[in-house]
């Protein structure tokens, strides 16, 4: 099912022209722009393959190619990422079922030289903080290329139809969707060179040279070449272990947000919200604005962690919100039919007898992020493990330079934090690197010290001391 | 399958290991969690280990006893992401 009304976005205008694809041979209505593994949502279909070891069915999870867990078939190829390969008129795509045989009689490819890009600094991540940092860097005169695997720019700003708070040049008052656009066009008129649908796959480095290895489109090879690298590649959904915690139907509270707010997908009829944060109250309040019943929310601690405003707004739209409750199991055949939750005592032990049962088709969970550190660890980066940072993350100093010379972190991927933040530190890893390539004038660094000052302003409330913590564990002081 | 109810936690979607896989190999005394990787493949799917490892490390941390902070994650190799074949190599003959 596709939404049809929406109060904040007109998805009849964003939608591109029909394409008919091809699900295990039944046509299927699919519009340009939107991935695969979204259109068959739309479609009604949940499971995406089958399992190798257990056959168990396996649907969507993350939606942003993160999770892998949405191989299929694609055109007689197997193990194709769906939720982020683009849909194309005539596409055949068939479930996967386990290790699915490599097709017979392909001719092998003739070899064929990467393609080779040369710059001053690359950008791996375009959402706010890539897109900030492209944009600092790109302004101070250095040559910048950009790249993303998805096939629109924003990160995960394209999913937030709220309204964002701080101070006016932080964007107060606007939404994360227009604030997407906003610094994806002044990254491309500040002369950013962007490659979407590139997926960064490792950091070579020779001397003060860097290199990332790169694949476009899922077909051809590139090298970046240049002298700094920003690693802006975000945050990945966490999972929690409960009896069939891989049902399709499970999905995890951004893959939901893609759905209906960026692709105008009705995710479900009926959802439970496991995690009562910032983003497990505003997706409820978002799932209402589509006309989708939320009935309930689930949380842990004993207190709701999101932001008061949102929670109370909840509420008194009739959703309950069950402090120190957990999820037990996820019930149903091949997708989610129903949600068993449970309260906990002290010791986080099930409470026997308070047992709940929902029917849902959907339990999203929202129960935090934890940052994309693989290239960060892959190239050399120390990584520990931060607890207020919400997992692993990179040591790194004032100017976000890593423990490696030349690679810079910024967003997420150092920490999870807001939007808000993750520009900020866009802005001051756009600037050093821009400084350490020998682009920018001394001069900036009175306003890389002013985006510092921004960001401790930014900390003192109570979220930010917790946040301040964490980042004192990683700091490299000089 | 039996009734436990860890056979249906699973921990690692990609290659299907679940709670009583990773619990079984913690009780017989391996707790390092590169063996365990070895033994199990957690980490080795086409995800490489984006939604398992965080888990692994938690569940390594609440049976022996560890702090989190203690457990490192498995090294991350080239490429990070699954990538077809014909993209890295090819047929170098002359024609």
């Amino acid at each position: 099912m596709r939404l049809q009304e929406h109060p904040i976005i007109d998805f009849t205008k964003r939608r591109g022209r029909k394409v008919t694809i091809y699900f295990e041979g039944k046509p299927i209505e699919a519009y340009e722009g939107e991935p695969i593994a979204e259109a068959l949502h739309a479609a009604g279909i949940r499971v995406l393959s089958y399992t190798p070891k257990l056959n168990r069915p396996r649907g969507l999870f993350c939606a942003i190619g993160k999770c892998s867990s949405c191989l299929m078939v694609v055109n007689g190829i197997p193990n194709v990422r769906t939720c982020i390969t683009l849909v194309e008129d005539g596409m055949r795509i068939e479930r996967q079922r386990g290790l699915q045989p490599l097709p017979k009689n392909v001719k092998s490819p003739r070899w064929k030289d990467a393609e080779k890009k040369y710059g001053d600094i690359i950008v791996i991540g375009g959402g706010p903080a890539g897109l900030a940092a492209a944009i600092k860097a790109a302004e101070n005169g250095a040559k910048v290329m950009l790249i993303d695997e998805n096939p629109i720019l924003g990160g995960q700003l394209v999913k937030q139809t709220h309204k964002f708070f701080g101070k006016r040049e932080q964007f107060a008052g606007v939404r994360g969707i227009k604030i997407a656009e906003i610094l994806a066009k002044e990254a491309k008129d500040k002369g950013v060179e962007i490659h979407l649908e590139t997926s960064a796959i490792g950091i070579f480095q020779e001397g003060d040279q860097k290199m990332v290895a790169a694949v476009k489109k899922n077909t051809h090879l590139m090298e970046f070449y240049g002298k700094a690298v920003i690693v802006a590649t975000g945050a990945m959904e966490k999972m929690i272990p409960f009896k069939n915690n891989d049902l399709p139907g499970v999905y995890g509270a951004g893959a939901i947000q893609t759905l209906m707010n960026t692709y105008g997908i009705e995710p479900g009829k009926r959802v439970l919200i496991v995690g009562a944060g910032n983003v497990g109250v505003i997706l409820a309040y978002q799932l209402l604005q589509a006309n989708v019943e939320v009935v309930a929310i689930v949380e842990a601690m004993p207190r709701i962690g999101g932001y008061f405003v949102h929670a109370a707004k909840i509420r008194r739209l009739g959703v309950p919100i069950y402090t120190r409750h957990t999820i037990l199991r996820a019930e149903g055949k091949e997708k989610v039919e129903r949600a068993v939750i449970a309260q906990i005592d002290e010791k986080w032990k099930p409470i026997p007898g308070t047992e709940k049962t929902f029917d849902v088709d959907i339990i999203a969970l929202a129960v935090g992020l934890r940052p994309s550190v693989e290239l960060l660890h892959q190239a050399g980066c120390q990584l520990v493990y931060v607890r207020e940072l919400s997992g692993y993350v990179t040591r790194h100093d004032k100017r976000m330079e890593t423990t490696v010379r030349g690679i810079f972190v910024a967003g997420d991927s150092s920490g999870i934090e807001e939007a808000t933040t993750a520009m900020l530190e866009g802005k001051i890893a756009g600037l050093s690197a821009a400084l350490l390539v020998g682009k920018a004038k001394p001069a900036v660094l009175e306003e890389i010290k002013k985006y510092q000052d921004d960001l401790n302003e930014f900390r003192s409330g109570p979220f930010g001391q917790h946040i301040l913590k964490g980042i004192e564990k990683v700091m490299i002081h000089d | 399958m039996s009734d436990d109810p860890r056979e249906r936690i699973i921990i690692c979607r990609c290659n299907d290991v679940t709670l009583k896989d990773i619990e079984d190999i913690i009780d017989s005394g391996i707790t390092d969690i590169e063996e365990i990787k070895r033994l199990t493949r957690i980490g080795m799917g086409p995800c490489q280990g984006r939604t398992c490892l965080p888990l692994v490390a938690g569940i390594i941390a609440r049976k022996t006893g560890k702090k989190i902070e203690e457990i490192e994650l498995p090294a991350t190799r080239v490429p990070i992401r699954p990538v077809p074949m014909g993209v890295l190599a090819g047929d170098m003959d002359e024609e």
